[in-house]
């Protein structure tokens, strides 16, 4: 029997700068322990020296020890070389090296900040089991969030059902759901499991596979929008987490919202734990 | 900053919002609810400020529609104890 592809699994990934020495320098970190993807970032003088993306296993605190390690490889660091740590994500407080846990609502508005520049007013970080949305200021601290938790609709392991139901690996269900002549009506917004009932129905009536994707996309923006409503979008408009990557979801967000959403070379998954480290360094230099 | 603790599920949105700017972290929303759903301590949400303020509790962000709701009779509801507890008016239920 041939192996089983797991269609969900998106690509994870590390980079170090060639560029750049760490030796002498300040080494500040953030972990992302996430419910579904965890990462370190790793900052050389406030500068992004490495990092790692990767996902997050049954436990937490190896999960972090994971991330960080393979941030470190090749690079000749240790985790003693590494001064201050902010742990943050769901698993903020199980990293076990990390000097202080920090809420990724927090840590999100830095890091969008520090990724897409500090015009940024409002931040959606559509993580792997909630969805966030935040405004924030032009130092990227946070002026007004609101979280939803309580439902998988709208979050990216969400995606990652649909993903694997209709057989297409889940980094070209953006595009995939693009290819329509027309948009089809979405599907149930507020469950994932009756969005996939439903799916299945759409798939027995004989819709192509980008068409039902088209269906799901537009459901996620149509959820994220009534989330979005309750603070207001005050432009600019980011992105962060693992939706961030699906243009399925996000050109559909940006039609409806009526404002264009920023984008960027970066990994848009790094922004808690970039804004982690970007704490770690202030923190230091403060004695906190 | 606001800060809107709860959640929006298949029945409605429950948020319970304060105004972190206003608050002075006094805890007489702490002592006037009845069910434990306020606390007050350092900002999460903003770890570079040393100031105290009110939150929602953890444990009870997820039910506040159900703890929340003795105080929410149907008919000639009475003020809720922790609005009128504050005197800063931070606080905000959108249910």
């Amino acid at each position: 029997m041939a192996d089983k592809v797991e269609l969900w699994r998106w690509t994870e990934s590390r980079w170090t700068n060639p560029d750049m020495d760490w030796k002498g320098k300040l080494i500040t970190s953030g972990i992302d322990v996430g419910s579904v993807s965890s990462q370190a970032v790793i900052l050389a003088d406030g500068e992004l020296y490495a990092y790692s993306n990767m996902r997050t296993g049954s436990n937490s605190p190896d999960s972090a020890m994971n991330a960080i390690n393979w941030a470190m490889e090749d690079t000749g660091l240790k985790l003693d070389d590494i001064t201050y740590t902010v742990g943050t994500g769901y698993g903020r407080v199980n990293v076990p090296f990390a000097q202080k846990p920090i809420t990724e609502i927090a840590c999100h508005a830095r890091g969008a900040n520090a990724i897409y520049g500090n015009t940024v007013r409002t931040v959606l970080d559509m993580g792997g089991q909630d969805c966030k949305a935040i405004h924030c200021d032009e130092r990227g601290k946070v002026t007004n969030f609101l979280m939803n938790d309580k439902c998988a609709a709208g979050t990216g392991r969400g995606m990652e059902v649909f993903a694997d139901l209709l057989g297409v690996s889940i980094n070209e269900v953006g595009d995939l759901s693009l290819n329509v002549e027309e948009e089809p009506d979405p599907v149930s917004s507020t469950c994932v499991v009756y969005a996939k009932t439903e799916a299945t129905g759409l798939l027995r009536e004989g819709w192509p596979t980008n068409k039902v994707l088209a269906a799901y996309c537009s459901a996620m923006a149509h959820r994220i929008i009534t989330l979005l409503e309750r603070i207001g979008v005050e432009e600019d408009f980011a992105i962060t987490g693992g939706i961030a990557k699906n243009v399925g979801v996000v050109q559909r967000l940006e039609k409806e919202v009526g404002i264009k959403i920023l984008r960027t070379e970066y990994d848009t998954q790094l922004a808690g734990a970039l804004g982690g480290a970007l704490f770690a360094k202030v923190l230091h230099e403060k004695g906190k | 900053m606001i800060a809107n603790y709860g959640y929006k599920d298949g029945s409605g949105d429950y948020f319970i919002a304060i105004d972190t700017d206003r608050c002075n972290g006094c805890g007489d929303c702490v002592t006037a609810c009845p069910y434990g759903v306020m606390g007050v301590g350092p900002d999460e949400n903003d770890p570079l400020s040393d100031d105290e303020v009110a939150f929602v509790t953890e444990a009870e962000r997820k039910k506040i529609k159900y703890t929340c709701a003795p105080c929410k009779p149907m008919a000639d509801r009475p003020p809720l104890p922790c609005i009128a507890a504050c005197p800063l008016d931070a606080i905000e239920h959108s249910w």
